[in-house]
């Protein structure tokens, strides 16, 4: 079994990160789940929160609200529809996007309401993390 | 004869012209290279997505339960047509290919019974389109205030198209915007979007399989309206990357032209200075020989 994979971050403007990483913390929908090298062909949503990856450069870790990911046995494909890296993002991006998520869970239908909610939640989580 | 004053002035004015559409030639040279990364940039978000959806459409496309934006609604008596054009003019027959197309695509989809509804995006689709069909539209989304086309911009046409599926107001929509080729070919596309088509998927992709989480269902659920939206988000980039490239193309036209009419009259101007001169050496000589 290879010690490493191949770690991938894209957004839709660019791709953020691309390199060999040997283990990968993904906040999926149903719950965090770890991945390394070897782990069975998995496709899940993201809630928002935050993917750390480790590699042979130190630990680095992004900040992610929504999208999916692609794990395979030789590699991680986040496909996020916004991410930062870890270091740069700063609370004032994130809670505008909180403001916006709260008026859709406020106007949402009844069958959408649970998970506009959720989201919510998940973001008031991630913000209070990063303090 | 024009008069020499005449002859100058238009020399002038031809030349301030031609410095203006060589400006507008680099600046679209600049546009074009950014547009271009942006284009590069955003591809492996899109085929990653739709390689990923491709894989869950056929494995669920077929079954009942099959969500609307795939299946599609039953029928297709009504098409609502997205059209993608430029905020600007003077970029050759950019936004003419596309109206050309679009126009005959109405009138296939009249012909056949079916209702049309426009959706135009960019001003120069819209004022072309609304003299004969201004019946037919249905709303415009203006991007003239975004200086760089972004994934919001995107969501956003997104969301108000999802919200008039919702609501029932058409069956089929697509898309139609400028593929980018090369500078001096852009290619009038058309793309349906909703219900989702996607290419069938590799044989050996079909060879892994995932384990989903949630469902496969509640996933695709998901993901099929960013699917829309990545679709257009890619779309808009492939457009003004093909806007730029043909700006810079028909301004250099424009550059070539302004050159060969300077010649053609500097020519004229300096033949009437010497037929002026001629004559009035005419003059003096036969006045001096009259004496």
């Amino acid at each position: 079994m290879a010690d490493m994979m191949q770690f991938d971050l894209v957004s839709p403007e660019k791709r953020l990160a691309s390199f060999e990483a040997s283990s990968v913390q993904i906040p999926g929908a149903d719950g965090d789940l770890t991945a390394m090298p070897g782990h069975s062909p998995v496709i899940t949503t993201l809630r928002p929160g935050v993917v750390r990856v480790q590699s042979a450069d130190g630990d680095k870790s992004y900040v992610v609200t929504s999208g999916f990911v692609e794990v395979t046995a030789g590699s991680v494909s986040v496909i996020a529809e916004r991410a930062h890296a870890g270091d740069e993002v700063r609370k004032d991006d994130l809670s505008d996007l909180l403001e916006e998520a709260r008026a859709k869970a406020a106007s949402a239908e009844a069958d959408q309401k649970d998970g506009a909610e959720k989201f919510v939640a998940d973001l008031v989580q991630l913000l209070e993390d990063m303090d | 004869m024009p008069n020499l004053k005449d002859l100058k002035n238009r020399i002038e004015s031809v030349k301030s012209t031609r410095k203006i559409t060589k400006a507008m030639q680099m600046v679209a040279a600049a546009k074009l290279r950014r547009a271009q990364d942006a284009a590069e940039a955003g591809r492996p978000y899109a085929e990653r997505m739709s390689a990923v959806m491709g894989g869950l459409a056929a494995s669920v496309g077929n079954s009942d339960g099959a969500p609307r934006l795939l299946a599609g609604t039953g029928s297709d008596q009504t098409h609502l047509l997205v059209v993608l054009t430029a905020e600007r003019g003077l970029c050759g027959g950019f936004n003419s290919t596309i109206v050309r197309l679009v126009r005959s695509r109405i009138a296939d989809l009249q012909a056949h019974g079916k209702t049309v509804k426009l959706l135009t995006v960019g001003k120069k689709g819209r004022e072309q389109l609304r003299r004969d069909y201004a019946d037919l539209m249905v709303g415009h989304v203006d991007l003239s205030d975004v200086k760089r086309v972004g994934y919001a911009n995107a969501a956003e046409i997104a969301g108000d198209i999802l919200a008039r599926f919702d609501a029932g107001e058409f069956d089929v929509a697509s898309i139609y915007f400028n593929t980018f080729q090369s500078v001096i070919s852009q290619i009038p596309t058309e793309t349906q979007i909703i219900p989702a088509k996607f290419d069938a998927p590799e044989a050996d992709d079909a060879s892994t399989l995932y384990d989903y989480e949630p469902s496969e269902e509640a996933i695709l659920e998901d993901l099929l309206p960013r699917g829309v939206a990545t679709q257009i988000f890619s779309a808009l980039l492939e457009n003004g990357a093909s806007e730029q490239g043909a700006r810079m193309s028909a301004m250099d036209n424009a550059t070539r032209n302004a050159g060969e009419m300077i010649d053609k009259l500097t020519i004229e101007f300096n033949r009437s200075r010497q037929a002026v001169i001629t004559n009035e050496l005419i003059e003096i000589i036969s006045g001096a020989e009259a004496l």
